[in-house]
């Protein structure tokens, strides 16, 4: 099993124009294999692009497709609403790649979802996607570094660790259930502990690897998540384990301050609720390899 | 974008919320003239930004304008913590009864606006929330309800604020709230907010980190700009749209992603080498960014290797592969080069590498030997 998509996800391509980022990116998701059944665009309403079916809402992608994923890449001035409009019109999960949304949209937009739309659930803003090797592929993820079949299942919140820490895992022979990506930005639709929740339960995973980052407490949170709910194995990394402290790294939400959300505040934290912690993604897929053959 | 103190209360006051009677000065002479304005006694300050500013000398209570000459002359210039002194922010001094914290953030974590107050003000609040967590109030707020007037007066009263700051702080609270949504702010920070002897609440400080991200909706924010304290690398870099932070070390490090970056500086430590800076090229890098990138490292006089680590997601490898070849023809690279590229269309990446680029740079297959071998090309031994 997989966790939130699976080979039946249908989803459809917010935004979808014959030059945008959703095209291309959605032409490689469907050539990877997932089920990519329309677009919509309020100005190409009825036509096709690349053979997807466009329509003018998604509610009407919906309804002629029985889309129940969505994938957003549209600018940062328009992805709050089109998370709104892609919940009003009852998708169950929706993928948004945007980055640079303002902060306080963000958190409104989450707000919204929680309270009127508690059945959407939102990946991202500003994250890579998720892939469920071999099954279905929404996002920006290379497809051909995963590896099907299991027993990992891997939470990030950076990008570009993610696909890293896949790639290693996929080298050492060790399949994926699930990778989620979910983003760094300040308001994450989905976080490490709905993740974590979601392969302690999914009978497929049997061992986690989660890929943190400086600044916040979200991984500490997580941690104790761990401790009190997780039976099964986690492994942990922390990118920026040598970042200087008061310095904000790039765009991530990685701000350390004082003692709080640096890389030793979260390792010591995750180690002491029982996680196996690494140094690097190279590492964290070794020690992975003996938790695995461990199993 | 963190701004000075200045700024933070300059931005303080569009929302209403008290602050000083003051002024800027980049001159001894315009330090007292600001003094002459408001009145004595004046408090002069440095305007870094960097902590431990009054521990340096950084803050000076002056009482005249002959004090105020004398303390403007020797902060002016000074070093704090490797930021030099150019600004300063004269203000009306005021006497203090109370001091308090008062700050609203996101908290990443509950998803929700955060509100925090506490009794404790004018010290770190960090060593207050280490060594006494309960003297920090604090409120999770809903982003679609907002913060109203009867919960930042629960906030003060749950702070233990004196009984008569508590309805000043409470109105102080809903405009700094304000502050901080309409003012697309990161964090608003006020340390310390004080009661005056004669009942008056107000900002003596201000934190104020505004989101890059809603620039676009903010055009006033361009007046603070262009006065950010940045090393010459790091201005070249936020000129060319790079997100970069000047290290120590020897080995110039270009990466796709903030993790990766910092994940990449990680390796490179823990191989023995170190990193001379922290460069993220973002996703969807094209030629022209990578260009870029190495023009900036090749201004660090310390590199001595250079190692560019991309993974591809949105991220193309042929455009990484052109970016350098491009930037190779444009720029006299002095350092050795080291490329790892795995992800989206790596394969043609390597391959316009291998052909246009060959003998110039080393591509190695994986992140952690790249790290050696960058680190032995600089000249050190690699664990």
């Amino acid at each position: 099993m997989s966790i939130f998509v699976d080979e039946n996800t249908k989803v459809v391509i917010q935004g979808l124009s014959p030059t945008g980022q959703g095209l291309y990116h959605g032409l490689r998701n469907r050539a990877y294999g997932t089920k990519v059944v329309a677009g919509t665009n309020p100005r190409r309403g009825g036509e096709e692009i690349e053979g997807i079916p466009v329509f003018a809402s998604v509610a009407e992608a919906v309804k002629e497709t029985g889309a129940n994923a969505s994938f957003i890449t549209v600018p940062p001035q328009g992805a709050p609403g089109a998370i709104e409009e892609a919940a009003e019109a009852g998708i169950p999960f929706v993928v948004c790649i945007t980055e640079f949304i303002p902060a306080q949209d963000e958190a409104r937009t989450y707000s919204r979802l929680r309270r009127d739309f508690p059945r959407t659930r939102l990946l991202g803003p500003n994250c890579p996607g998720i892939i469920s090797p071999g099954k279905c592929n929404v996002g920006i993820t290379a497809g051909e570094i995963a590896l099907a079949g299991g027993p990992v299942g891997l939470v990030s919140r950076s990008g570009t660790v993610f696909y890293q820490a896949i790639y290693e895992l996929t080298q050492k022979g060790i399949g994926q259930t699930t990778g989620v990506g979910i983003g760094g930005d300040p308001v994450p639709g989905t976080g490490f502990i709905d993740c974590l929740s979601a392969f302690e339960a999914d009978p497929e995973t049997r061992a986690v690897l989660m890929i943190g980052e400086i600044g916040g407490s979200e991984e500490e949170r997580a941690a104790e998540f761990i401790g009190k709910e997780m039976s099964k194995p986690v492994v942990a990394y922390i990118a920026g384990v040598t970042a200087p402290p008061g310095r904000k790294m790039g765009h991530a939400g990685a701000i350390i301050s004082g003692s709080k959300g640096t890389a030793r505040a979260k390792m010591d934290a995750l180690e002491a609720a029982g996680a196996k912690v690494a140094l690097n993604p190279t590492q964290a897929a070794e020690v992975m390899a003996e938790v695995v053959a461990a199993l | 974008m963190d701004l000075f103190e200045y700024q933070g209360k300059q931005y303080f006051a569009r929302y209403g919320i008290p602050v000083s009677p003051g002024g800027v000065a980049d001159t001894v002479e315009e330090a007292v003239k600001v003094a002459d304005s408001v009145g004595y006694p004046v408090v002069v300050k440095a305007q870094v930004q960097v902590g431990g500013r009054g521990k340096a000398g950084g803050i000076q209570l002056a009482a005249d304008a002959g004090e105020v000459r004398r303390h403007a002359g020797d902060i002016l210039g000074m070093d704090i913590r490797g930021h030099v002194v150019r600004r300063l922010w004269v203000e009306r001094a005021s006497d203090i009864a109370a001091e308090y914290y008062a700050s609203f953030t996101l908290d990443r974590a509950a998803r929700m606006h955060l509100g925090m107050v506490s009794a404790k003000g004018g010290v770190d609040i960090e060593e207050v929330a280490e060594s006494d967590p309960a003297a920090i109030a604090r409120l999770h707020i809903d982003p679609v309800e907002g913060l109203d007037p009867a919960g930042a007066r629960r906030l003060v009263e749950e702070a233990g604020l004196d009984e008569k700051a508590r309805s000043g702080a409470a109105d102080i609270l809903v405009e700094l709230y304000r502050c901080f949504v309409e003012g697309d702010a990161d964090l608003v920070e006020i340390n310390p907010l004080i009661l005056t002897p004669d009942g008056r609440v107000h900002a003596l400080d201000a934190k104020v980190t505004l989101d890059d991200s809603a620039a676009f909706r903010h055009p006033e924010w361009d007046e603070f700009r262009g006065i950010a304290q940045l090393d010459p690398r790091e201005a070249l870099a936020r000129e060319k749209g790079l997100q970069y932070v000047g290290l120590d070390g020897f080995v110039g490090i270009i990466a796709n992603g903030a993790g990766l970056a910092m994940s990449t500086c990680d390796v490179v430590e823990q191989v023995g080498g170190k990193p001379a800076n922290f460069l993220d090229i973002g996703g969807g890098a094209n030629a022209e960014v990578m260009a870029n990138a190495l023009e900036v490292i090749n201004t660090d006089e310390k590199v001595r290797s250079i190692f560019i680590n991309i993974f591809g997601g949105i991220t193309r490898g042929e455009e990484v592969a052109k970016g350098v070849v491009a930037a190779l023809g444009r720029v006299d690279i002095k350092a050795p080069i080291v490329i790892r590229l795995d992800g989206t269309n790596a394969a043609e990446g390597r391959s316009i590498l291998a052909k246009e680029a060959a003998g110039r740079i080393q591509s190695v297959p994986t992140m952690v030997e790249a790290a050696r071998r960058a680190t032995e090309l600089a000249g050190g031994s690699a664990k």
